[in-house]
């Protein structure tokens, strides 16, 4: 054994490499193969009460745990359910900071969604603002929910906070 | 059910790198500690129950295999237990079940995490392809929650940073933590850099290598040990989905439901009345005056008022201190940072706490939330066994 200890080891950079296969399952299947053709399409049950739709669908509602078995397409507007302004910088993001996560319900969905805010000013994106998805070009379109470049806001009226998760897929015009 | 009773509490240092010990090292420092406390060996213990936060952190996978020869766990029962950063709460709640329900009489619990071995902005942002992949990071999912809090409210935008500052100065009294700022000022808070707007970098905790454990025992090995008993007089855990249809975030109704659990558990029905003290999880400034309302020391909406008046605050006297040893926001070691409320919990109800002790504590609150705000553990622990 050596007299010399040597310098204590306190940090070895050893990589982890994981590569996954994700089985999508039917409910999460049929929802990108929609995204792949441009459409956004939520999905519900219809003996629920509540009848909440919910979007990108996992299978079940989520409050009752049975099959969202009914098919709803929705339109491409949204409404700011509440948002962040991303600072922080990291490291392999393509996005420069500032940005604008936000949480997004498309109209005739219950449900918010995170997606990217962008073509718009930071300090006037606000909670209630109606939005719209960029889609990217269509020859680009995958089984990926970043089809959608990101959303962009709308010359619309606010949507009030108690509206805010309800509005129909007829959308938002202002009127009570 | 049995009774039971903490009698080892075991805390290392906490610090932004411990390059001196391995995750066997840190955990069996703890552990060491603990079984100190109480006056005990290894071979006291009958069953180990040991918790840390998701294992993609440290690329470890199911560690507590290896851990086993460092936490004595020879020929007894191992069980690893996992909920995200609630964890360190669940583990304990597990461990005490395992006596409560008289299959063990003496068990050590064990939580930790070794931050600067661990890539967790990596381990949290793995792509799916339902969703874009933004790597926003916890803070970016947690900050869109504290903006709807601060609109529904009314907080003024300064009760972050009063929280900030707080319990950094309780901190400073605490010689384990990680982060000592005993000169912390609003100012400076204000003026650290933005992460995810509302979170300012100083109203984020930070990132911290660490292990906490627990000897507990039933009662007629309690009072067996150099130290008090500190009876279990109520616990609980409650999950819920992260996402759906009509949830509020800012005010989760599993957390609700788990503090009444353990409220009635321990005949507590006004909180801030009947509780000397709290040690609740607070990653991020905002969600002390979110969980005073979810915990009900505060009518909803009116959590912020608390905080603005100095109710949580050793430094100000107030009546109902909130994470006097400096809680989430001073040393984060994100599997144990659960179990760490609920030994400074004990540690007040003891009355060694040091220099954050609250005078004449008998009966404290502690908690741990993880997931998207969706898992929840708590315990309320007394000097009187009912």
């Amino acid at each position: 054994m050596s007299e010399d200890a040597g310098e204590h080891i306190t940090a070895i950079e050893t990589p982890v490499y994981l590569k996954y296969n994700f089985t999508a399952g039917q409910a999460t299947t049929r929802f990108l193969q929609q995204v792949r053709q441009g459409k956004l399409v939520g999905q519900r049950r219809p003996e629920c009460d509540c009848g909440n739709v919910y979007v990108p669908a996992r299978g079940s509602c989520a409050a009752c745990g049975l099959p969202t078995t009914e098919e709803v397409e929705l339109g491409d507007k949204a409404t700011v359910q509440s948002f962040t302004i991303v600072w922080i910088p990291i490291p392999n993001n393509p996005i420069q900071p500032p940005y604008i996560v936000a949480n997004l319900v498309p109209d005739g969905a219950n449900i918010s969604f995170i997606h990217l805010m962008s073509e718009c000013d930071n300090d006037s994106v606000h909670i209630g603002q109606r939005v719209e998805a960029v889609w990217k070009p269509e020859e680009e379109w995958d089984y990926a929910m970043d089809n959608i470049r990101y959303f962009r806001p709308l010359d619309e009226p606010d949507v009030p906070i108690e509206m805010i998760g309800k509005v129909p897929l007829a959308g938002w015009e202002g009127e009570a | 059910m049995q009774y039971a009773a903490v009698t080892g509490i075991g805390q290392t240092q906490y610090k932004a790198r411990r390059g001196d010990v391995s995750i066997a090292g840190l955990v069996h420092e703890a552990a060491r500690n603990a079984l100190d406390d109480a006056g005990l060996d290894w071979n006291d213990i009958e069953a180990v129950i040991i918790g840390k936060a998701p294992d993609m952190f440290e690329g470890v996978i199911m560690p507590e295999i290896y851990l086993a020869d460092a936490l004595g766990c020879d020929g007894k029962p191992m069980l690893r237990v996992h909920t995200a950063g609630s964890v360190g709460g669940s583990t304990a709640l597990v461990a005490a079940s395992h006596v409560q329900s008289g299959a063990f009489r003496r068990v050590l619990t064990v939580t930790f995490e070794k931050q600067s071995e661990s890539n967790a902005m990596w381990a949290l942002s793995n792509p799916q392809p339902f969703s874009p992949h933004l790597n926003a990071g916890a803070g970016g999912y947690f900050a869109p929650i504290m903006r709807e809090y601060i609109r529904r409210s009314g907080a003024p935008r300064d009760t972050g940073i009063k929280v900030a500052v707080k319990d950094r100065l309780h901190g400073a009294r605490n010689p384990l933590n990680h982060l000592q700022m005993p000169d912390i000022s609003m100012q400076e808070v204000e003026d650290s850099p933005m992460l995810w707007d509302p979170i300012r970098f100083l109203e984020s905790c930070p990132s911290s290598d660490g292990a906490c454990a627990m000897v507990i025992a039933d009662e007629g090995l309690a009072n067996d040990g150099p130290r008090p008993p500190v009876w279990i007089r109520g616990g609980a855990m409650r999950s819920e989905p992260t996402m759906y249809a009509g949830r509020d975030e800012v005010n989760p109704q599993a957390g609700r439901d788990c503090v009444a659990d353990v409220y009635a558990q321990a005949g507590i029905d006004n909180p801030r009345k009947q509780l000397d003290c709290a040690e609740v999880y607070v990653p991020f400034s905002w969600y002390e005056p979110m969980w005073l309302e979810n915990l009900g020391f505060a009518e909803e909406g009116e959590g912020w008022r608390l905080t603005m008046e100095g109710a949580t605050s050793l430094d100000e006297g107030g009546d109902i201190p909130w994470n006097c040893s400096g809680g989430v926001l001073c040393s984060n070691p994100i599997g144990a940072s659960g179990m760490i409320r609920f030994a400074e919990a004990a540690r007040q109800v003891r009355g060694d706490a040091g220099e954050h002790q609250v005078d004449g504590a008998r009966t404290a609150l502690g908690h741990a939330y993880g997931g998207g705000a969706q898992f929840y553990a708590m315990w309320v622990v007394s000097t009187d066994k009912s």
